[in-house]
């Protein structure tokens, strides 16, 4: 039943897909001669004027672009040409190094402040006044201060992606079930070892969703930031090709800047299944 | 009662109350209990059991007054203590044998990993969940649940035994074999035990001695009963011998109205010296036949066979 159900949705996505193919083909394909000129002047005006092409790529133009992407994804030619592999390499790294300090930040920060009604009350008024900042806002403030762009770019995802983590472990540190803070207290379970044994398998599953809410904005955020730093990511690769009018290597980046993102929730929701426990 | 394995002297326990004052849960409660006796608390929601139990525990502090066991004052909570919690408390992620080892490495941290699961896969044995180790508690029936809960608190072969409604969420039939099974873990081992119930019958199966506490707040601990019945009192045939609607019916009497009335009834009831009541005895009994009888000696069943 659930894998004949698989096997339909599966159908439906791929007719979805070619009828998606196939309208964007066909609005985009060239209708014939439109006008007549000397050879010399059309080579010079290209198809768009001549056949009556979209200005627009087709999809397969997009395809075959893509397939020299994949066919040479390292390649550098120097700071405007490079692999689109070495692109996305250095956004993943940026991402890579800004989430993971901010879980090193975040978690044991969450952590005292579930813990402590104290810090948690305390601390509320900054986490509210900070959570709703745009993470693009900081950039000016982190070029001034650290004035390495590239070090910039990784802060905005740190400061980004360190609020849902944050949220969440507090949340899930102080919304732990009081009974099994009880049988570690009747069991006088000390506060470290409860801490790892209770407190930190009960509050995981809510920990991982936060992170993977973050690593989710992270990615979305790294092309904004990149955009805006220059220089190397896939972020820089769009602005690049923009300006280069190669709405290809757009349409191209816009479907790997997708995967990729999908790649990354994948794990992180591979990670949550991990330390989910039925109840 | 010579012998006080526990002692409660004189607990209060108090909330502040709306508009600046306090509301006495229940103040100058005295309550004893001598070792390997199996005691039960009944009273109406809101008297303050839980929080007796709690306090007794350690989970929860008294406002004023102390509570002696074995001979010290406790403080907080021990592993001395063990408590079986309504709501089983069991940790999902754990299995049922990581459930019980938790136990066991929180008591003897220097055992090894053989040498704790052997000592844990004794109790499981012992509730009966043999061949159910690696199981989740998700995939546990309640009173499987309820049996890993026996198991956990047993295994860290604790002084006394405290337990808060433990079958209140079971159904009929599981009740009846769980107690069943806590009535033969507790003889045999000669487990000191303090429970709490609301089933009037549970009480008269299990306990030696039943508490009987008046309605909240101001709640106050109005009779001690003495269980008449005999040691080796059976679950299906309890109701046959001569004494049991004795017993049954004062308890019920008591929770229907006195419980209510109490303070107007008696107003110079001593919390420190709270009547024992033996059923069977003249002028407390209508169990007619029976009158003359002074005490029961246990292993006797008189009655039973009539």
């Amino acid at each position: 039943m659930t894998s004949s159900l698989r096997l339909r949705a599966g159908l439906v996505s791929i007719v979805l897909l070619a009828g998606f193919l196939g309208i964007w083909h066909l609005a985009t394909r060239s209708t014939g001669t439109v006008a007549t000129m000397s050879p010399e002047y059309a080579k010079l005006m290209g198809l768009t004027a001549t056949q009556g092409k979209s200005a627009m790529p087709g999809p397969l133009d997009v395809g075959a672009k893509l397939w020299e992407h994949l066919r040479r994804p390292f390649y550098d030619n120097g700071a405007n040409d490079k692999g689109l592999g070495i692109q996305l390499g250095y956004s993943i790294a940026r991402v890579g190094t800004g989430y993971l300090l901010a879980v090193l930040v975040a978690i044991p920060l969450g952590f005292l402040i579930g813990m402590s009604p104290l810090l948690s009350k305390a601390l509320d008024p900054f986490i509210q006044v900070l959570k709703p900042i745009s993470p693009l806002a900081w950039m000016p403030l982190a070029l001034y201060t650290i004035k390495d762009s590239s070090i910039s770019a990784i802060f905005v995802i740190f400061i980004c992606s360190i609020w849902p983590m944050l949220l969440n472990t507090v949340f899930g540190v102080a919304s732990v079930r009081k009974e099994w803070i009880n049988v570690a207290r009747t069991l006088e379970v000390g506060t470290l070892r409860r801490a790892f044994t209770v407190i930190l398998p009960a509050a995981a599953p809510t920990i991982l969703t936060g992170m993977r809410i973050s690593i989710g904005i992270a990615w979305l955020v790294i092309v904004a930031a990149e955009m805006l730093v220059g220089g190397t990511g896939i972020g820089y690769f769009v602005w690049n090709e923009w300006n280069n009018l190669s709405i290809t290597n757009v349409i191209i980046a816009i479907l790997l800047i997708g995967i990729v993102g999908m790649l990354l929730d994948q794990i992180l929701a591979r990670f949550t299944r991990m330390v989910t426990f039925p109840e | 009662m010579t012998e006080k394995f526990i002692s409660i002297e004189g607990i209060a326990k108090r909330y502040p109350g709306a508009g600046g004052g306090t509301t006495a849960v229940f103040e100058n409660l005295w309550l004893s209990m001598p070792r390997g006796e199996f005691c039960c608390v009944i009273g109406h929601s809101g008297c303050g059991k839980t929080t007796v139990l709690n306090i007794l525990a350690g989970l929860d502090a008294p406002s004023e007054g102390a509570v002696i066991v074995d001979g010290q004052a406790i403080s907080g909570t021990s592993l001395d203590r063990a408590v079986i919690f309504q709501s089983h408390a069991l940790l999902p992620w754990r299995t049922v044998l990581g459930n019980v080892a938790y136990a066991v490495t929180s008591k003897w941290r220097s055992w090894d990993r053989a040498k704790v699961k052997a000592h844990a896969q004794t109790f499981i044995d012992l509730v009966g969940l043999t061949g159910s180790e690696h199981k989740r508690p998700s995939e546990l029936s309640g009173g499987m649940k309820q049996r890993v809960g026996i198991a956990r608190a047993l295994s860290i072969t604790p002084k006394i035994m405290l337990m808060d409604e433990p079958f209140s969420a079971l159904d009929a039939l599981t009740r009846g074999t769980l107690q069943d099974e806590v009535r033969r873990i507790c003889l045999e081992t000669g487990q000191t035990a303090f429970m709490i119930t609301h089933d009037v019958d549970e009480a008269i199966y299990l306990a030696d001695k039943i508490f009987l506490m008046t309605n909240g707040p101001g709640a106050v601990l109005a009779e001690v009963v003495e269980n008449p019945l005999p040691k080796d009192r059976g679950r299906t045939d309890l109701h046959r011998h001569p004494l049991y609607y004795a017993l049954r019916n004062h308890i019920v009497d008591f929770l229907v109205s006195r419980s209510k009335n109490f303070a107007a009834e008696k107003p110079d009831h001593d919390p420190r010296n709270v009547p024992v009541v033996h059923i069977g005895k003249p002028g407390l009994t209508i169990a007619a036949s029976d009158e003359e009888r002074p005490t029961w000696t246990s292993g006797t069943s008189p009655g039973l066979t009539a």
